[in-house]
């Protein structure tokens, strides 16, 4: 077997590292690099370089971002009084897609998971308490997943934010858009039918 | 021709990890396999069939068909979703923790009926029950009866005497009582009152029914907490993760007296 040149070798390897790209993919993305105009190249690597080095966390709602406070907590249009608590960084953008939401954000970084040892601490549950502090905050959204955890989080939460006074609301849970209801799960139905509109 | 392609079970659903965008592995419990592992594919998109039936800590009819590596759920459909857990912060808890135990201790497709309805019916009795202390020892205790560590409670493991109502000991490497004799020579054994093994002796032998009448003082509940997690740290060699998840809720409910638990 001939041995590939070191420079490729060592772009497949990093390149199959990342999630759901094998060897093969790798390498076919690597010739494709060989390949193209080497201002593209750049501009990968550069974005790549730009992702690690520009980014971190917004101080008040600890989403990712690259000004500190972020561009949706800096936003004077916004309604600042609302909070809605999000797992993950990426739950926000399809949040924003629907347009419906005006608020600011909380992330957490995660879900209380028993069978993981994730308790509250390893979240930004203290910080959110001390965001709520301040008495400008009227409704704090509860948008964790309808899982197990994200319930477990968001029962958790409620706990804890009860006491402070503040309106909080769950997002709406029942059946999926395209669902078949001879399929839905019991829970799921249950809820659709507590949680019934007048049409 | 071997087996047939696809079959049929009971299961309560145990753990699952996500693979891919879409994808789960389930970890499930079986009358006739015991502890398994499937792949429910596209559990994570929005209306996906299998969706809520493959959430741990819910009891599910499922249809398997065999893959080369791991089964592969095609059907589920929901038995007993457990919502009266589902909905209490400290119920959940007490759930969640059953289900790390039974996956902890148990080995794959290794049939044992007896533990998956002592699992069903502890599940049951969590829903229903103003005692989670109780079903959560009395599951424990006969849990560890059905794979084979019942400890001893009646003469001393070391040497065969009969126990006197003294305080006496529990030898966790030794899986039973030690006489107060014995036990103070051993400094890994643990004290065990009077009536704390009491309340053992009679929660091995007598049925769930009957265990739920005892009535414990929290000092006494808090006893046998102890001995039974230190038995089971033991033989273990670690400790189970859920329970840094009861303690958090436990000392939460000290604090502020809007907490509720049962």
């Amino acid at each position: 077997m001939v041995a590939t040149a070191e420079p490729v070798t060592r772009l497949v390897e990093s390149l199959s590292r990342l999630p759901g790209i094998g060897p093969k993919s790798a390498q076919r993305l690597a010739y494709y690099l060989l390949r193209s105009p080497v201002e593209e190249a750049r501009a990968l690597a550069e974005a790549i370089l730009a992702l690690r080095e520009k980014m971190k966390l917004c101080s008040v709602c600890f989403n990712i971002t690259d000004c500190d406070p972020c561009l949706i907590c800096q936003d004077r249009e916004r309604d600042h009084s609302k909070i809605c608590v999000v797992e993950r960084p990426s739950d926000i953008p399809p949040l924003e897609q629907t347009g419906k939401y005006n608020g600011v954000y909380h992330v957490l970084h995660g879900t209380i998971s028993p069978a993981q040892g994730i308790g509250s601490d390893e979240l930004k549950v203290k910080e959110l308490l001390l965001r709520l502090q301040d008495g400008l905050v009227t409704e704090v959204i509860l948008a964790t997943n309808p899982n197990l955890e994200g319930e477990a989080t968001a029962m958790y939460l409620r706990q804890m934010i009860q006491s402070l006074g503040i309106h909080i609301s769950r997002l709406a849970r029942g059946l999926p858009f395209g669902a078949d209801l001879e399929y839905a799960d019991n829970i799921t139905l249950r809820q659709a039918i507590e949680g019934r509109q007048e049409f | 021709m071997g087996a047939p392609r696809s079959y049929q079970t009971h299961a309560v659903i145990i753990k699952e990890a996500r693979i891919g965008e879409v994808d789960k592995i389930l970890t499930i419990y079986t009358p006739e396999l015991g502890k398994l592992k499937a792949v429910a594919k596209g559990a994570y998109r929005p209306g996906s069939k299998l969706g809520g039936n493959v959430e741990p800590l819910t009891y599910s009819l499922l249809m398997l068909a065999r893959g080369r590596n791991l089964d592969i759920v095609t059907q589920s459909q929901t038995i007993d979703a457990f919502p009266v857990l589902k909905n209490d912060l400290w119920r959940m808890a007490c759930g969640l923790y059953i289900l790390e135990l039974v996956d902890v201790f148990t080995m794959e497709r290794n049939e044992n009926r007896r533990l998956f309805s002592l699992l069903l019916n502890a599940l049951t009795w969590l829903c229903q029950s103003d005692n989670s202390e109780i079903v959560l020892r009395y599951f424990e205790l006969h849990l560890l009866d059905y794979l084979g560590y019942r400890p001893q409670l009646h003469r001393c493991v070391i040497c065969n005497s009969s126990i006197r109502p003294v305080v006496n000991f529990f030898g966790f490497g030794q899986g039973g009582i030690l006489c107060s004799n014995c036990g103070q020579e051993d400094p890994a054994a643990h004290p065990i009152s009077v009536q704390a093994l009491k309340v053992l002796r009679l929660w091995q032998r007598c049925d769930y029914a009957t265990a739920r009448r005892v009535v414990l003082k929290s000092e006494l509940a808090l006893e046998l907490e102890q001995v039974m997690r230190g038995y089971i740290r033991y033989l273990l060699q670690r400790e189970v993760k859920s329970i840094a998840w009861l303690e958090e809720l436990k000392k939460k409910l000290a604090v502020d007296n809007g907490w509720k638990r049962n």
